[in-house]
């Protein structure tokens, strides 16, 4: 619309935007986004635990994710899947993708309980400021990723393919398929679980009282380190689950540094949501995953996906501080 | 509250990080998989035809010479080393044809190793120029060092060969110690539209680039030289680093062009192909150098089979000859990229140094008149250092093997 050729290195003019080409492809967007935005949810839900819980910013967690994905690869490589479909039948297949998924699960958990133990509980014993865990979490992250790196090399893994996606129906003459549709029921099984977790079960009841206030939970019975390892684990585990879907989507995205960017995309999906609530997490991650989609195509090309996204998240946190559903674990809304 | 501030100061410092980007170097290690072949078919080369007169270093063995030497400057180790020692073994297996032909001239190799690094380059290259029976050089292999140390050679007026640096800038510095072994990215772009156009047949392209000088410059002369033939409508731009490209493939899928050509590496390259491949794209993918790598075929696995590569670089292990002379100092890796070239670029030096040159002016005379045919191509430099004529060669994944098509023509 608004060409200023002058300010591109290849030419090409500035911003244009390109509706007749987002109008054709909305509902593809949309059920693509959906899909990879349930991916962020899922991620963004371990920020949200850990935050609500510690008022901690645990940015390991994209490699707490990402060792979940090396978890599910190796599973399926071991079963025999790779750079084609394996041609298994249905039972079997998900038989398959459930021990990876459940191995997954127990990786990430015990990585995010392990950093949990080794980074942060020793600041915590000496009472340390804010800064100093943030600083621990930035520290444990890249400590995490060239760990990976070291042993596995600077190259991804080599691609393990689930099945192919198959049309399932289709919608405004755009057609949904099984895969988008499994990770998006998937999420929302997994956060409305967890979030039935937190308000029904003892533990839940525990993990919101220490939320709400720690030293008076503590006063009143509630063994609060038990609970912040099992705000960490609970946090892996879904985690876990989202490697799976991850590697489903993006076969060959397995690589030591491949949590990083989708890590940032999460927690941003947290905050927009509203940090510490796990319903926000899930909605700013289906925003999230829409809005770099959208984005994408309507200004013209792929690289405004995450200034798309970034842009959006900044312009609802001036109307809304504390995103979109407010920060609260312990508080009255979960 | 103040915690919560943290949280949006955090959130920008990730925006900011996002916006400085990432960056990924390489390197590639072999092995295959990947499935049959699809699409257009077209005839599998296994034997490079080589021009009969074809420079060879042995030359008639009567040359007499003393007390002089070449030099390979490029990585050996670090960053993708592996380009480097191809080159460095193509050279070797030039030089030793060369002094095992000829006893009474044996021509000493001396290698300085400069990791890639542009930053360590004209460090190496000031120790190498300051070698006074160093008279002529292959390399440097990067164009990133190559800006960074050529005019070190410049001013020692010291004649290189580089097999492998393809940006097109490094022939406009007015420098006239510097030649380029092979085509630049600017002859890709062309060669690639047309092997699309007419051997693919594609009645539409969509062009999608990175976001590296690289993928920018050689996405604009792809772009161009299509003409109408490109879709205007589903070109598209990545990041570096990207994994997910829903809303890129959303734009083929509903353009259905018949190729799609990435501009740019085998990393981002590997994962759209598979994407695309996935949602039941039925075109054929095209990378160019960048993306011509066993690493691609191993991370996009079945979904490479609609792979076709353009490369400046020929595949020497298809001339029995050359792969056999290799292997001979490669401990029995056959060639790999760039070989051919480092072999050629080399020869080129070696036949000087035969004609009795022993000064650094008269080589480099030598190799700015140099006419004749090498084992990739014909070497004739035009006054910047770029060849008159340069070929671009074409590749296909087969059964999960990069397999060589032919030159481009």
């Amino acid at each position: 619309m608004h060409p200023l050729t002058a300010f591109l290195a290849d030419g090409s003019s500035w911003i244009t935007f390109d509706v007749s080409g987002f109008k054709a492809e909305f509902w593809s967007l949309t059920f693509d986004g959906l899909a990879y935005g349930a991916i962020y949810a899922l991620i963004a839900m371990g920020y949200t635990l850990v935050y609500g819980v510690l008022r901690l910013i645990n940015f390991a967690h994209s490699e707490v994710f990402i060792s979940g994905a090396y978890a599910v690869v190796f599973t399926l490589s071991f079963l025999g899947f790779g750079g084609s479909p394996p041609g298994l039948s249905t039972p079997a297949l998900i038989g398959d993708l459930l021990l990876a998924m459940i191995l997954a699960m127990v990786v990430s958990g015990i990585v995010a309980v392990v950093l949990e133990r080794v980074a942060y509980r020793p600041l915590r014993k000496k009472g340390a400021p804010p800064l100093a865990f943030l600083i621990t979490a930035i520290g444990a992250s890249f400590t995490i990723q060239y760990l990976i790196e070291w042993w596995r090399g600077p190259n991804a893994e080599n691609s393990v393919i689930m099945f192919i996606p198959k049309p399932l129906f289709s919608v405004f003459g755009s057609n949904v398929d099984d895969q988008q549709l499994i990770i998006f029921l998937a999420a929302i099984v997994l956060a409305v679980g967890v979030d039935q977790f937190l308000k029904r079960t003892r533990f839940g009841r525990g993990i919101r009282a220490v939320a709400q206030d720690p030293d008076t939970a503590t006063l009143m019975g509630v063994n609060k380190e038990r609970v912040i390892m099992l705000t960490f684990l609970i946090g892996g585990i879904l985690a876990g689950a989202a490697a799976l879907f991850y590697v489903m989507k993006v076969p060959s995205g397995v690589i030591y540094n491949g949590g990083f960017i989708l890590g940032i995309k999460a927690f941003a999906a947290a905050v927009l949501g509203g940090i510490g609530n796990i319903r926000g997490a899930l909605l700013g991650g289906l925003l999230i995953g829409l809005i770099g989609e959208y984005g994408a195509t309507l200004l013209g090309n792929a690289q405004w996906t995450d200034v798309i996204a970034f842009v959006v998240l900044v312009l609802i946190l001036m109307i809304r501080p504390t995103g979109i559903l407010g920060e609260s674990l312990g508080k009255a809304r979960v | 509250m103040s915690a919560a501030k943290l949280a949006r100061a955090v959130t920008v410092a990730a925006v900011l990080s996002l916006a400085v980007g990432a960056c990924a170097a390489n390197t590639s290690a072999s092995s295959s998989s990947g499935g049959s072949s699809s699409g257009p078919s077209l005839p599998v080369v296994t034997n490079v035809p080589v021009p009969s007169d074809a420079a060879n270093p042995a030359g008639d063995g009567k040359a007499t010479c003393s007390g002089v030497s070449l030099a390979y400057a490029g990585t050996e180790s670090v960053n993708n080393a592996q380009l480097g020692i191809n080159i460095l073994n193509g050279v070797k297996a030039a030089v030793n044809a060369h002094n095992a032909a000829n006893p009474n001239c044996q021509v000493q190799l001396k290698t300085f190793d400069t990791e890639g690094d542009p930053n360590k380059a004209p460090g190496v290259v000031t120790s190498l120029v300051g070698q006074q029976d160093i008279i002529g050089v292959v390399g440097l292999p990067f164009s990133g060092e190559s800006e960074a140390a050529d005019n070190i050679f410049q001013s020692a007026g010291l004649v290189h060969i580089t097999p492998s640096a393809t940006n097109p800038s490094l022939t406009q510095q007015g420098y006239n110690t510097f030649f380029r072994g092979l085509a630049n990215d600017n002859v890709q772009g062309p060669a690639a539209a047309k092997f699309m156009t007419s051997e693919l047949k594609a009645s539409s392209v969509c062009v999608i680039q990175d976001d590296s000088a690289y993928g920018i410059g050689l996405a604009a002369a792809t772009i161009k030289a299509l003409g109408s033939k490109d879709d205007a409508n589903c070109n598209d731009k990545v990041t570096t680093g990207q994994k997910d490209f829903g809303s890129t493939v959303s734009k083929v899928m509903a353009a259905k062009p018949g190729a799609v050509f990435y501009a740019g590496y085998y990393t981002e390259a590997a994962p759209l192909d598979q994407q695309l491949s996935s949602q039941g794209f039925t075109g054929e993918f095209v990378g160019p150098d960048g993306v011509k790598d066993p690493e691609f075929v191993k991370l996009a696995g079945s979904a490479s089979k609609n792979a076709y590569f353009t490369c400046p670089c020929l595949d020497g292990s298809l001339i029995p000859n050359f792969a056999s002379a290799y292997e001979k100092v490669s401990g029995g890796v056959a060639p790999g990229t760039y070989s051919v070239e480092g072999y050629d670029s080399a020869t080129i030096l070696l036949k000087g140094i035969d004609t009795g040159i022993t000064t650094r002016p008269a080589l480099l005379s030598y190799v700015k008149n140099y006419n004749g045919d090498g084992l990739s191509k014909h070497f004739q430099w035009s006054s910047t250092g770029e060849l008159s004529t340069s070929t671009i060669y074409a590749y296909e994944v087969k059964n999960g093997q990069i397999v060589y098509l032919g030159t481009i023509s």
